[in-house]
């Protein structure tokens, strides 16, 4: 009598058991492969208090495998001066770059070709620099180096003056900047060429 | 005592063991079209944004290149949400009254990032990495579809596994030349197995039995 009555428990809990597996099936639903302890980029967090997960840069870091060759090679600057030197060898795959990348930032505004037209410049508010005057065709490589770097400012900005050109320093790399310069100087020729620059054999 | 039940209640008893595991089936089907669904995934969902940013006007109207903002995608995993900055560049100039850009402005003033909200969500168990793409010839527009015409920015495809391994499956019928990765408007020509097989060749293109490898997105 007694062993019937527990085999009628054990059948009992056998024939429930299902609410078992069912409840371990649903454990299996989880979402902390999906969503795992860490941050990603740009995913917020109550760490800081700003919460951000990223840190802003420190005043004057580098990227890792940012390239430091000298003060010139950053700042396109002799004692305060532009230089007119191109601190890297000058190549086809260097010009090639500089297009490119010409055609990504600077044809924005200044169109591709240099003139300071573009549908932005048309739409009206800006009115960016046309590489072909005088006054460039004449400026140091540095300059354009320069200006990429450091932006333009019209007049004084503690006195209603505004910065005309942003500083492209944390957008374009140093080694790109430069090849951008190359292909100013490139894109100035271009426009200006003598019968002397044809090689003799096309003439 | 008589029967409570007719004789025929047990046809009732039969055809509903066969209906309740008809219902158990579909309610599984259900489940498992709505997660699938786009509502779900919020496929074709425009997502409103802090600021009402149009890529149909700055990419396709403006011709701004996608690099001139999200200036990482070369170089890194993750594309950049261009930083305040970068609007400022332009509109500290263009449209300064504005009162759509006002939180831009807020933004620039007091460091503060502008809280864009984020369109396209992978799980943390997936690592997709766009430098490798957009440099081995895999255009936006693959992925992202016609940005450039999206006034406000939706999500072009579910981004099932499915998704990614048909093209790292048969990469040659999506691979195009590097030059054309960030023109929205590319067309795979009709020889596109032929070009696509001679791009996979030139620029080194994993085999496919390594690019189907779990370890490639997964890590």
């Amino acid at each position: 009598m007694m062993q019937t009555q527990s085999q009628n428990v054990f059948r009992r809990v056998l024939r429930h058991s299902w609410i078992a597996l069912f409840a371990l099936l649903l454990s299996g639903c989880h979402f902390d492969m999906y969503n795992q302890p860490r941050l990603d980029t740009y995913e917020p967090s109550s760490f800081f208090a700003d919460g951000r997960a990223s840190r802003p840069n420190v005043e004057g870091a580098l990227a890792m495998n940012a390239v430091y060759y000298d003060e010139y090679f950053r700042t396109g600057l002799v004692d305060g001066v532009p230089g007119d030197e191109l601190p890297v060898e000058l190549t086809r795959e260097l010009l090639e770059r500089g297009q490119a990348q010409f055609n990504i930032w600077c044809a924005v505004c200044h169109g591709e070709a240099g003139f300071g037209q573009s549908v932005i410049a048309q739409r009206g508010g800006i009115v960016p620099a046309n590489f072909h005057q005088q006054r460039l065709r004449d400026a140091s490589l540095g300059h354009f180096f320069n200006i990429m770097t450091v932006g333009v400012y019209r007049g004084d900005p503690a006195q209603g003056g505004y910065q005309s050109m942003f500083s492209y320093a944390t957008r374009i790399s140093v080694e790109d900047r430069w090849a951008i310069a190359a292909y100013i100087r490139a894109l100035q020729l271009s426009q200006n060429p003598t019968i002397d620059d044809v090689p003799s054999a096309e003439r | 005592m008589g029967q409570i039940f007719p004789r025929n209640a047990n046809l009732f008893v039969r055809v509903s063991i066969f209906a309740g595991l008809l219902l158990a089936t579909t309610l599984v089907l259900l489940i498992g079209v709505y997660f699938r669904s786009n509502t779900y995934r919020q496929v074709n969902v425009a997502i409103e944004q802090p600021v009402p940013y149009s890529h149909q006007l700055h990419a396709d109207t403006l011709g701004i290149d996608c690099r001139y903002c999200h200036v990482s995608v070369e170089q890194s995993a993750f594309a950049n949400i261009p930083a305040t900055e970068t609007c400022m560049t332009c509109h500290s100039q263009i449209k300064t009254n504005s009162d759509q850009l006002a939180p831009v402005r807020a933004s620039y003033a007091s460091g503060d990032p502008v809280l864009w909200e984020r369109v396209h969500r992978l799980p943390d168990f997936v690592f997709f990495n766009h430098s490798i793409h957009v440099n081995k010839g895999i255009g936006c527009s693959e992925c992202h579809g016609r940005v450039d015409q999206m006034p406000v920015v939706w999500q072009e495809q579910a981004f099932f596994m499915g998704f990614c391994l048909d093209c790292h499956r048969n990469p040659e019928n999506y691979v195009r030349p590097v030059e054309e990765v960030y023109n929205m408007e590319y067309i795979h020509p009709a020889n596109q197995r032929e070009l696509g097989a001679q791009l996979v060749a030139e620029y080194g293109i994993m085999p496919v039995d390594q690019l189907t490898n779990c370890w490639i997105c997964h890590r």
